[in-house]
């Protein structure tokens, strides 16, 4: 019978010699995590393939395009008009500042953005302001919920729900508004809709100082958004970043002081700038926006031309039947209004061949729209410059060094939105 | 310093290669004639005029008539608040030009679109792949030959495999056609001429036969 020897060390040592043989492999090695597309923290479905080494990312490549719809294929394929009800899908939390800034690209195109009505003026800026301040609202309110303060979340939505009941009045909708039209409104404002806004703006106030003093010197909060998703002067324009996240980095530009549309050269307001370019950084940039939307909202409502209930009937639609539809009225009596009416609705605006670039200042940053006309009711090409996309484009860059869970922080200070994004 | 001043020294720079500025709606636009020097105009309108932010790249397909690519590069400088539309033409038989995004940054995603979109491919970038669409789509949707209902793709369980049915639609026509299938233009489909309506059977004739 043949003896074996069993090499049988002692405890420790067979550890040791265990660590040794294993270490070489777990060192270095590293992980790969995906984060979303169903993830809380992004906010709609982005995909973020993350590359690990420990708790550390290391590589950050981000996957858009789950909510694409082909948006632009769909504008060549109808009149301007009918594609006033896409844009509300675009930066859903804004709706009202995308019919604004399209109905202005194609206004542009035409030639007839300088001859809007003066109300007409006045009230796309109130509708711009007040999606301001909707969508600042959810943002930060998700923003302190992603890193934990609940508390601001249900504020902000406490608040935000005046918006929609102010909206749904206005429009009739309370999110797919498609309130503006190619050369004015869909409707006036309603009755007494001036004293609710007024009465709301003096609500927000209280409110956007309640969540400041939850958030600007909360010890949780300034410690995870301090110093974190730090974004250079030079990197934020050499990404192209646009709205609160370029100015949180310190670059002072707002389209609506450097190339005021509408009557924004005519009222007050300061461009507020961070000067870090961290994740705090654009959240008081944020709060502070909000503050100055109130100031331009008050502004607006006191110099309404025709008053509020627009007792001195005031138009808000151009004056040119070719232009924008007549009213019911005009169409069943008359024949002129008749063809008008018929001509707009199978054709469109008769918009000249030639192309434009028009951007607005959104919530989220530059929302331009290219289009690239042949003549007639229906683009040629049209294409949207979303503020979403191009902030989200910064990610694999800014990612790298940072601690798994400060995407949340930096998510949440970059507020995009993946319709908008993904169109 | 106005945008026809800037656009004018770009033209000093370049020469013929840089078109006359053409002015409307308050925008100033010059062509230039080879898409080849792409990169070296936008380097030098970064560097030396002022032209830091790339707003935007867009592509335009001009269906059926030739160079069938036309790309517009949308600048702004946050210096002197100036923007300059420059554009540029790519014949289908090459669909393809140099990257700028060594340039702007920016430019990685807005080139990653277009390739995506109307599948013009940029010498030099540093990741051409697909982003909106998924990775292995067989088309490029923002053709013009590419039908609005979508084309079937040989992709079984991984998406739309089949093209959308256009019910309800379409609901827009434009002016001039014989009758109302050539005058919507969600019917107009470049590769498949309109259906022969004088095929279609008289209502009632079909049941007669059964």
């Amino acid at each position: 019978m043949a003896t074996q020897e069993i090499q049988y060390p002692d405890p420790a040592a067979r550890v040791a010699q265990a660590a040794s043989d294993e270490l070489p492999d777990m060192q270095g090695e590293k992980m790969v995590l995906n984060m979303g597309p169903s993830h809380p923290a992004t906010h709609g479905v982005l995909r973020l393939v993350l590359e690990l080494d420990g708790e550390i990312i290391t590589k950050a490549t981000p996957e858009v395009g789950y909510l694409h719809r082909g948006d632009e294929k769909i504008a060549e394929n109808m009149t301007y008009t009918q594609f006033i009800p896409y844009t509300d899908r675009l930066d859903y939390l804004a709706p009202l500042a995308n019919n604004v800034a399209y109905a202005l690209a194609v206004e542009k195109l035409m030639g007839i953005d300088k001859a809007l009505p003066p109300r007409c003026q006045y009230i796309r800026v109130i509708c711009c302001e007040l999606a301001r301040i909707s969508s600042h609202l959810l943002g930060l309110g998700s923003f302190g919920m992603d890193v934990g303060a609940l508390t601001v979340f249900l504020l902000t939505f406490t608040e935000r729900e005046k918006i929609y009941t102010l909206i749904e009045s206005l429009t009739g909708a309370r999110f797919t508004t498609t309130y503006t039209r190619i050369g004015g409104l869909s409707r006036d404002l309603p009755p007494g809709w001036v004293a609710q806004c007024r009465k709301f703006l003096d609500e927000v106030v209280l409110n956007i100082d309640e969540t400041e003093t939850l958030l600007s010197r909360n010890r949780i909060f300034v410690d995870r958004t301090r110093d974190v998703g730090v974004i250079s002067r030079a990197d934020a324009i050499d990404y192209g970043l646009s709205g609160p996240n370029l100015r949180g980095s310190g670059v002072d530009f707002d389209i609506r002081k450097a190339h005021p549309y509408l009557i924004y050269d005519q009222l007050e307001f300061d461009v507020p700038t961070g000067s870090a370019g961290d994740c705090y950084d654009r959240y008081l940039v944020r709060i502070e926006e909000m503050r100055q939307s109130v100031r331009l909202l008050r502004q607006c409502l006191d110099k309404l031309p025709g008053g509020p209930d627009n007792a001195a009937h005031e138009p808000v639609n151009i004056p040119d039947g070719k232009t924008v539809l007549p009213s019911k009225y005009k169409v069943l009596t008359s024949m002129e209004e008749l063809i008008h009416q018929f001509i707009l609705v199978t054709q469109g605006v008769n918009a000249p061949a030639g192309e434009i670039y028009f951007s607005a200042e959104n919530p989220k940053g530059e929302l331009g729209f290219y289009i690239h006309s042949k003549g007639g009711g229906t683009p040629y090409r049209l294409k949207i410059r979303s503020p979403s996309f191009v902030n989200l484009s910064i990610l694999p860059h800014l990612m790298p060094g940072h601690m798994i869970s400060d995407t949340v922080s930096i998510f949440g200070s970059l507020d995009f939105v993946m319709g908008e994004c993904d169109r | 310093m106005s945008p026809r001043d800037l656009a004018l020294k770009l033209k000093e720079r370049f020469g013929n290669l840089i078109s006359d500025p053409r002015e409307f709606r308050g925008e100033i636009t010059v062509e230039l004639s080879d898409p080849d020097v792409v990169a070296e105009v936008c380097a030098f309108a970064k560097a030396s005029l002022g032209f830091d932010y790339l707003v935007d790249i867009t592509s335009i397909d001009n269906y059926g008539s030739d160079p069938r690519w036309t790309l517009a590069y949308h600048l702004y400088g946050y210096g002197h608040h100036c923007a300059l539309r420059l554009k540029t033409r790519v014949s289908e038989a090459s669909s393809e030009l140099p990257t700028v995004s060594a340039v702007w940054r920016t430019a990685d995603w807005h080139e990653r679109e277009i390739y995506d979109m109307m599948g013009l491919r940029f010498r030099g970038h540093p990741d051409l792949r697909r982003i909106l669409m998924w990775e292995g789509y067989p088309h490029f949707p923002l053709r013009k030959d590419f039908p609005l209902a979508g084309k079937p793709s040989e992709m079984p369980e991984v998406a739309f495999s089949k093209s959308a049915p256009m019910e309800g639609g379409p609901f827009v026509t434009v002016a001039g056609g014989k009758d109302t299938v050539s005058r919507e233009p969600r019917a107009r489909n470049p590769e498949s001429a309109p259906p022969d309506l004088s095929k279609v059977p008289e209502p009632g004739v079909a049941k007669e036969g059964k």
